[in-house]
């Protein structure tokens, strides 16, 4: 990354907002920082309009806390709640139409290749459940055919949350909700067998209920994609405005789900990235 | 990414347009395209064969395989394929690709989010009918449903046209004022799958890279400020200053290309191409209907008859003041088309001052080629 890119010009110190003081005196940026440090330092994401107890903004933060270099990492969003959060994400960050992330991911990863021969620039695309599983699911599992080197991660909040909550393929099955309204009639996507169906070297389902556990499978998912190919994971994101439960009850409900099997903690590696893994581990 | 790459000689752009010894080749419109993507340096093109298709984009295929292009690769669908495109163009490279019918319109979401992102994006539009009933045959209808997406657009008349229309709209594209994505229409079958000679600059020499930071949009690639675009995000506003952003954005690509007129003049000579535009009636056509209305020409002047011919090239900017300017005191505007809603006609009613004069016909459709008679009788018609 050129630091040109966030630092002030001289004279409009002053005039610049305080968080963005913040982010060029104590951001992140090639300080190699994770998750145990938040608190620390100013963090990519600046205040959000997501609901109180958003599971996913929780997720998102500790995603872009765990992000192994963010000075050199692009994202693509889509459209979902999770896009309303991204104007405010101090990495560039793309929004195209609804779905066609991992497409465009795929044209992205391929154009920094083509510029930046001898840096690594990452590429994560992020949705939510409707746009991974449902709208883009087509052009989702191609890149992962293909083995476009760029992680997915999808924000499962088991519902089109921003459109008022309807029914998504991941949906649990017998869920009521708007567009299901005698109860969904069928299983949740199986999105992580899919994805390492479809050729992820790496596919891991995590909560935001673990957040170490969280960083370590960004980290290793990021990493994988540099070297071997695409990787998933897919993170359980609490919606209490549309599961209607209290705000503050957010991370009760992530650990009940977990405790009645309903949402698994899950980690299918390649032995290619088995073998990997063990190397930056023992690296680092 | 591509293996091996080609040496060609990097020419400013009017060296390979317009100075640079040409070679004539008996090619079909879809080799024009290929010939045209070999100068451009093109560093990304992405395919996808919907029916209908042109062989053009797998031969740029062919050409990625020779090292002229750096990379290529066939898409999972229209859609896909429009998106990975904008990745790329976001990610700072020049890239092409081409669709056309169906295949256009599966995609079409995409064409508004290219000129809203301010994409220098070159796609080529071979035109067929639209379902249903199925039909893969020639028709203009889909130009017409493309004509608002806010992108630049071009109608080829012949593959000629369409190999310097798409070389030459690379560097229309990229200008700063500009920075757009540019559709360039042809007329499937017609165009692309019919031989004709095409005069060709040589194969070693090809147009400069494209330059990224000359964008007035920040190229996605951590390099460029600025790092985080506002804290607000306007889609979550129902407010004046929100509703004025997106509005004044919307103004700003529209003025953009305004601004490209000065460009397709320099590169194209000229939004529209005239012959004869003294006589009283006029024929004002773009795409094949002007060859068609070329042949009329011919026999309504060996019946004494005198026409005048309006050659459309570009239709987004729309040459408005050029056309009110022609069509003044004439007794009748012929528009022949290859569809029928007549969009053409329809555009130029818009900005003639008595737009009674202007004569929506000929039209054929659902893949007929158009008898020149069919023009010819409009001339007679109008000359009584």
């Amino acid at each position: 990354m050129n630091n040109k890119i966030y630092k002030i010009s001289p004279g409009f110190e002053k005039i610049m907002p305080k968080d963005y003081r913040d982010l060029v005196n104590d951001g992140p940026f090639d300080k190699k920082l994770g998750v145990k440090d938040l608190g620390t330092f100013k963090e990519l994401i600046e205040e959000h309009p997501l609901c109180a107890g958003c599971g996913l903004a929780l997720s998102k933060r500790l995603i872009l806390a765990s992000l192994p270099s963010p000075e050199n990492t692009v994202i693509v969003g889509t459209t979902g709640c999770s896009s309303l959060s991204f104007a405010q994400v101090a990495i560039h960050n793309i929004h195209s139409i609804f779905g066609n992330q991992n497409a465009l991911a795929t044209g992205l990863k391929r154009a920094l290749e083509i510029r930046f021969p001898d840096k690594t620039k990452d590429v994560v695309a992020m949705g939510g459940d409707g746009a991974i599983g449902d709208i883009g699911l087509g052009m989702v599992m191609h890149s992962w055919f293909r083995g476009e080197k760029f992680t997915t991660i999808m924000f499962d909040n088991e519902a089109y949350a921003n459109t008022g909550g309807q029914e998504s393929g991941m949906s649990q099955k017998g869920a009521v909700l708007n567009m299901a309204p005698t109860g969904k009639k069928y299983d949740k996507l199986p999105l992580p067998e899919i994805a390492r169906a479809a050729g992820c070297v790496y596919s891991a389902v995590v909560t935001p209920a673990r957040p170490k556990r969280l960083e370590k499978m960004v980290r290793r998912a990021v990493l994988l994609a540099r070297e071997l190919g695409p990787t998933y994971i897919q993170i359980y994101c609490p919606c209490p405005t549309n599961y209607k439960f209290k705000p503050s009850e957010s991370l009760k409900r992530t650990k009940d789900m977990e405790k009645s099997g309903a949402y698994q903690i899950k980690e299918y590696i390649s032995p290619a990235a088995e073998e990997l893994i063990k190397k930056f581990e023992e690296e680092k | 990414m591509a293996d091996k790459a080609i040496q060609q000689k990097i020419v400013e752009p009017e060296e390979l347009f317009f100075k640079a010894k040409r070679e004539k080749q008996f090619i079909t419109g879809s080799e024009a395209v290929k010939e045209s993507i070999k100068r451009a340096n093109v560093d990304m093109a992405i395919s996808y064969p919907i029916t209908p298709q042109s062989e053009s984009m797998h031969l740029v295929g062919d050409i990625y395989a020779q090292g002229y292009v750096k990379d290529y690769y066939r898409g999972e669908n229209e859609l896909g394929v429009m998106s990975a495109v904008a990745g790329a163009s976001m990610g700072g490279v020049r890239v092409f690709t081409a669709t056309g019918g169906q295949g256009a319109l599966r995609a079409f979401e995409m064409f508004p989010t290219w000129a809203g992102a301010r994409l220098p994006i070159v796609c080529a539009f071979f035109c067929r009918g639209l379902n249903s009933p199925l039909t893969i045959q020639p028709d203009t209808i889909e130009i017409g449903l493309l004509l608002d997406t806010g992108m630049l657009v071009l109608h080829a008349e012949t593959a000629q046209d369409l190999y310097d229309m798409i070389l030459k709209s690379f560097i229309i594209a990229e200008e700063p004022d500009v920075h757009l994505p540019v559709a360039v229409f042809a007329d499937g079958f017609f165009v692309t799958h019919t031989r004709e000679i095409v005069e060709i600059a040589p194969e070693d020499i090809k147009l400069p890279p494209y330059n990224p930071y000359k964008a007035p949009v920040p190229v996605m690639d951590m390099e460029t400020p600025p790092v985080r675009q506002m804290r607000d995000p306007f889609v979550m506003k129902s407010n004046y200053v929100s509703y004025a952003c997106h509005a004044s954005w919307q103004q700003e690509v529209r003025a953009a290309a305004e601004r490209a007129r000065k460009h397709i003049n320099k590169y194209l000579g000229g939004l529209l191409e005239t012959g004869n535009e003294d006589a009283e009636i006029l024929i004002m056509a773009s795409g094949t209907a002007v060859s068609q209305s070329r042949a009329a020409i011919i026999r309504a002047e060996a019946e004494g008859l005198k026409v005048g011919l309006v050659k459309l090239k570009s239709l987004r900017p729309f040459p408005k003041d050029e056309i009110k300017a022609l069509a003044k005191g004439k007794k009748a505007v012929i528009v022949p088309e290859f569809n029928i809603t007549g969009w053409l006609a329809r555009e130029i009613k818009s900005v003639v001052e008595d737009n009674s004069k202007v004569i929506g016909a000929p039209r054929v459709y659902g893949g007929m080629t158009m008898p020149p008679k069919l023009i010819l009788e409009e001339i007679r018609r109008c000359s009584k």
